[in-house]
């Protein structure tokens, strides 16, 4: 493992701690409103000050992280089985099963991304709990992200069919799901990983997309997408630099997830 | 055998359209609230013209119906009205269609030139320096979400196109450089650099027939890019586009408008994507 692999692991892990402490590191909580201060500039009660209701922003930092990296992963996960089931199955079948699953993946697929995440939100209820917002937001990014690593994981169990061990296996009287399980998809397991890792940081952004847009979670539970949304009443940089963190915390988290992944892996 | 090709695109493209469209209506159909009217909790309507509402949406309850209904209303250039503007939706996407076309258009060709300049840059020159620039650029623009490009524009009172353009950057240029620098591999073209061909001689005749026909394709991919990024930079910039009208319709739950909208997207897609493809196929027929 290269050095700026093991620096990007180490940061990851760093903010994952960081923000899983939140409750003892931040004990004011992230809904708490300090009304005698509300947009304060950094202060030793505040590090990086209060918004605009004075909640604690480094508070919310915190929790807002703990959310988009928790729920984050849950949504790759989910998305990568779907896409495991549709494009594992679909190239390890073939015929009619695979014709039938390019075209759902093309369908998806065709749909510009922001379009589809808006759409599909818009037609859930938009006036419910924050807890019930962030469930609906990341399970929609979950749901719907599947197509591109179905459409990998779909050449690869083509691929992976065709090739000597899976034809002996067949001529050994294996099929079914026996060959699917033990010997197909133990062997995808490389591409799923990748595809797992890739659609992490995707998610993340996305979510922050859907929340400066006002369709992420709801508040007052914050994420990087609300937080990131505070940019828009910001008039100068100079004057309130701290607002930028939330930015800069998206930045390095993402730097250090494209750097985890290896090329060969992004190319898998 | 080029004109099959096309008939086949345009199938498939009816086809996806047809089935995203039957989607949508699907989706409309079960969204909680699809049968009720905020003017049914008018006071003022007596408990008939209640029912009269409640009636006027009957014949939408079966998806199929309603579906055949927009389908028949469609053909003859009837989209529906948008609830929450009150205006006809063929109207709507007639008059905010030219913004984004404008925005997302001079947004692609600038993030074009930019990232096509750097790549040639980076493998023309082969300095470390420039690679490092470039991956290190790139990088950076890929990590900002497409809605905080779209608010840095705004707070620096940039065009919104620039935002576009910076968005579609990192993508192109990360991929047009992988495809120069395995242009730049092959064994013809090491041969020729042996032979002392300049460099852009060798770029116009060896290098851009290999990597030509994927990057046509790629200009397909970022059509989409570019559309999707119209919804936050329309909406934050305040550009009247199709972009601003989808997240407008999204907040208002205006589902009508929002499904016409993302349609309309959709086929955009879909026909430049096509059109690249049959590009690329006439490329390659006359190279071989």
């Amino acid at each position: 493992m290269s050095a700026a692999r093991k620096l990007a692991c180490v940061v990851l892990v760093a903010v994952c701690v960081v923000s899983l402490g939140a409750q003892w590191i931040a004990p004011t909580g992230y809904a708490k409103q300090f009304r005698e201060a509300p947009s304060s500039p950094p202060s030793r009660q505040h590090l990086l000050g209060t918004d605009e209701i004075g909640r604690d922003r480094f508070a919310r930092v915190l929790y807002g992280t703990r959310i988009s990296l928790l729920l984050a992963p849950v949504a790759a996960l989910i998305s990568t089985l779907l896409a495991a089931l549709v494009g594992g199955l679909a190239g390890y079948l073939g015929g009619i099963w695979l014709r039938v699953a390019t075209g759902v993946t093309d369908l998806f697929l065709s749909l510009p991304w922001l379009f589809l995440l808006i759409t599909v939100r818009a037609v859930l209820p938009l006036n419910v709990s924050p807890l019930f917002s962030v469930l609906i937001t990341f399970l929609i990014l979950g749901l719907l992200g599947w197509a591109a690593s179905a459409r990998v994981l779909c050449t690869s169990a083509q691929s992976l069919g065709s090739s000597d061990f899976i034809v002996q296996a067949r001529a050994s009287g294996l099929h079914g799901s026996r060959l699917f399980f033990v010997h197909v998809l133990p062997n995808l397991k490389p591409v799923l990983y990748a595809q797992f890792w890739i659609s992490i940081p995707v998610f993340i952004l996305s979510e922050a997309n859907l929340g400066i847009l006002g369709l992420g979670v709801a508040e007052p539970l914050p994420s990087w997408g609300s937080l990131l949304r505070e940019l828009e009443g910001l008039v100068s940089f100079r004057d309130e630099p701290w607002r930028l963190v939330p930015l800069l915390l998206l930045i390095i988290v993402m730097t250090s997830f494209q750097m985890v992944l290896s090329k060969e892996e992004v190319a898998a | 055998m080029l004109l099959w090709r096309v008939a086949r695109h345009l199938l498939a493209i009816a086809g996806i359209a047809l089935l995203g469209g039957l989607l949508s209506a699907t989706l409309v159909r079960l969204a909680p609230g699809f049968d009720t009217d905020e003017h049914q909790l008018d006071p003022h309507l007596s408990s008939e013209s209640v029912r009269a509402l409640r009636q006027s949406r009957v014949g939408e309850h079966n998806v199929l119906r309603y579906y055949v209904g927009y389908l028949t209303g469609a053909v003859h250039g009837d989209l529906g009205v948008s609830h929450t503007l009150g205006q006809p939706v063929q109207r709507l996407l007639h008059d905010r269609w030219p913004v984004t076309l404008r925005v997302a258009g001079i947004g692609l060709l600038l993030g074009w030139l930019l990232a096509t300049a750097l790549a040639f840059a980076v493998s023309l020159s082969r300095l470390s320096a420039y690679e490092i620039l470039g991956t290190t650029v790139s990088g950076a623009f890929l990590c900002i979400p497409a809605a905080v490009l779209a608010l840095l524009s705004v707070i620096f009172n940039a065009p919104g196109y620039l935002a576009i353009a910076l968005i579609v950057f990192p993508k192109i240029y990360r991929y047009s450089r992988n495809l120069l620098a395995k242009a730049y591999s092959l064994p013809h073209i090491t041969a020729a650099r042996a032979k002392g061909l300049g460099e852009v001689r060798i770029l116009m005749w060896h290098v851009l027939p290999v990597a030509g026909p994927q990057m046509i394709a790629l200009a397909g991919i970022t059509v989409s890019i570019a559309l999707g990024a119209c919804i936050p930079v329309e909406s934050l910039c305040g550009l009247p586009g199709i972009g601003q009208l989808a997240w407008q319709a999204a907040l208002a739950r205006d589902l009508p408008l929002l499904v016409n909208v993302t349609v309309l997207v959709t086929l955009v897609t879909l026909l430049v994507n096509s059109g690249a493809d049959v590009i690329i196929h006439m490329v390659r027929s006359r190279e071989a």
